[in-house]
């Protein structure tokens, strides 16, 4: 895994800004706006969940919400679909174990 | 609650082609889509399109994206975007969460449906192992996110999409270890085969997958030989040393929300499976619920956007925005291109699998009583 800094098509990798997020607790850089999996995986960490039954390790599947694969805990709020989450300056994201802790907000507004 | 006479569930070549046509005979739209941006899976598609002159081959996804987005801003189209349909009542109520966390209700007086689609799995010993994804999300990762999943990929699928990924993927600096494919011969268009052939990149046909090994993430991937009958061959197993495994075999049409609706379906598996029937304006069985690209059928951005156009016409029409003179000569210049980008050794099995839904009444699942 690495990430493509110049792409014969697309050119020079987007200027974004680089923001520390915290991994289980370590913090890591990324950037602003790209997806949590994708920051994830350009360092290296592939598992993202464990699923309850059985703890096996879960990735990026679909790559596009679909498939719930790569859930995680984003700042307390357990399941979210970090392929298509993107990343802020100073997120907390664990790993998730089975179906996550829910760790605070409400997660929802109606409007 | 938001009023709209036209609402787009999906932004993709249909949709955003379906928006196009539909404000340009004046009627008011709202598109509807999950994304940052819209345009669905052209701006994954760095490549050059197949198909006809006149259809934009030789113009790559990127840029066709990129047009369909200034005219839906010089038109003044309405899009949503973050925004996810997660439910549609019979009465047209549409459910959407935007930012994954606020809940907006809109009514509609026309829904057009044009989800796209999504890719087959395939299930191997150790399929659900990180490493293990879609082609689509290895296209994803490399053209939007710019990270390869990997350093070493093996791609199960030598149709388009899996000769069309591996390309991409030796473009973003991964290497590709082998292209594997089931059927005795391959199944990609010549020159996007051709192109991986020229960059080194072995296939093997009559060949699949046995298991990916490894226990935390992908560290191999056991290959297996099958004979004329589709069953492995004892013996003729073989280790690739790859961290990544892409599977592309096919796409099914996104339809939870026909579905749910009640639409009658037909098993169409040139088409991708099960696929909402419709009639030649693109309209389901539910009156007002329009389809349009693969969700209507798995084919190609070029038929997704003559399709998005048809259901755009249809849907003005039925707005009262034109008459049905005027439609029945719009939908039928629509056609006219739709049947020439359905001919050839390509295209003619796609007309007539499309031929047969236009044809046949009803189908399975059918609620009527709406
Ligand atoms: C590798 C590859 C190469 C290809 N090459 C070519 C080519 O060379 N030429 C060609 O013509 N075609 C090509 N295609 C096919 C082409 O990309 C598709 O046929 C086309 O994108 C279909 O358009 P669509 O609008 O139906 O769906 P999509 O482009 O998939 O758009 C659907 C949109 O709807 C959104 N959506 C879905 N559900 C919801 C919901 N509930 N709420 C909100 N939004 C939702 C999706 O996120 C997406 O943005 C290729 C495809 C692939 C995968
Ligand atoms: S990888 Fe499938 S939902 Fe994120």
């Amino acid at each position: 895994m690495a990430r493509v800094l110049n792409h014969i098509i697309l050119g020079a990798f987007p200027e974004r800004r680089k923001v520390t997020i915290t991994v289980d607790g370590v913090p890591m850089e990324a950037f602003e706006g790209e997806m949590i999996a994708a920051a994830l995986w350009a360092h290296g960490k592939k598992d993202l969940r464990y699923t309850k039954k059985h703890n096996h390790p879960r990735g990026i599947y679909c790559g596009i919400g679909r498939c719930t694969d790569c859930v995680m805990i984003v700042d307390g709020i357990p399941n979210v679909r970090t392929c298509k989450t993107p990343v802020k300056d100073g997120m907390v994201i664990e790993t998730q174990k089975g179906l996550g802790e829910w760790k605070g907000g409400t997660g929802h507004e109606e409007s | 609650m938001k009023k709209a006479e036209l609402v787009i569930v999906g932004g993709g070549p249909a949709g955003l082609s379906c928006a196009i046509e539909a404000a340009r005979l004046g009627a008011k739209v709202l598109v509807i889509d999950e994304n940052e941006r819209p345009g669905g899976q052209l701006f994954k598609q760095i490549h050059k399109f197949f198909g006809s002159r006149e259809h934009q081959a030789g113009v790559r996804g990127i840029d066709i994206g990129t047009k369909l987005l200034e005219e839906t801003a010089i038109l003044g189209i309405e899009v949503w975007l973050n925004s996810e349909v997660v439910g549609i009542s019979k009465d047209k109520h549409i459910w959407v969460v935007k930012d994954g966390k606020t809940s907006l209700k809109v009514e509609a007086d026309k829904i057009v449906l044009s989800t796209g689609a999504i890719e087959n799995s395939l299930n191997f010993p150790g399929w659900t192992l990180p490493g293990v994804m879609g082609a689509g999300a290895a296209q994803t990762m490399i053209n939007i996110h710019r990270v390869t999943p990997g350093d070493r990929v093996l791609m199960i699928g030598s149709g388009n999409v899996g000769v069309i990924v591996s390309y991409q993927l030796l473009q973003a600096g991964a290497e590709v270890a082998a292209i594997i494919e089931a059927a005795p011969r391959l199944g990609g268009y010549g020159v996007h085969t051709a192109k991986v052939r020229r960059a080194g990149v072995p296939f093997y046909i009559s060949h699949t997958i046995k298991r990916a090994l490894g226990t935390d993430r992908v560290e191999g991937a056991e290959i297996v030989a099958l004979d004329a009958k589709w069953q492995p061959i004892p013996g003729s197993e073989f280790i690739l040393d790859v961290d990544t495994i892409c599977v592309a075999t096919g796409l099914t049409p996104l339809a939870e929300l026909a579905w749910t609706l009640g639409c009658c379906f037909q098993f169409v598996p040139s088409l991708g499976g099960f696929v909402p029937d419709h009639d030649q304006y693109m309209e389901t069985t539910v009156p007002g619920i329009y389809v349009a690209g693969d969700i209507a059928g798995v084919e190609e951005a070029s038929t997704a956007m003559e399709e998005g156009r048809l259901a755009g016409i249809s849907a003005a029409a039925a707005l009262g925005y034109l008459s049905g003179e005027e439609r029945e000569r719009r939908c039928g210049e629509v056609w006219d291109r739709l049947n020439s980008l359905r001919s050839g050794p390509y295209g003619e099995g796609r007309r007539k699998a499309k031929e047969l839904i236009l044809s046949t009444e009803g189908g399975i699942a059918c609620d009527r009583a709406i």
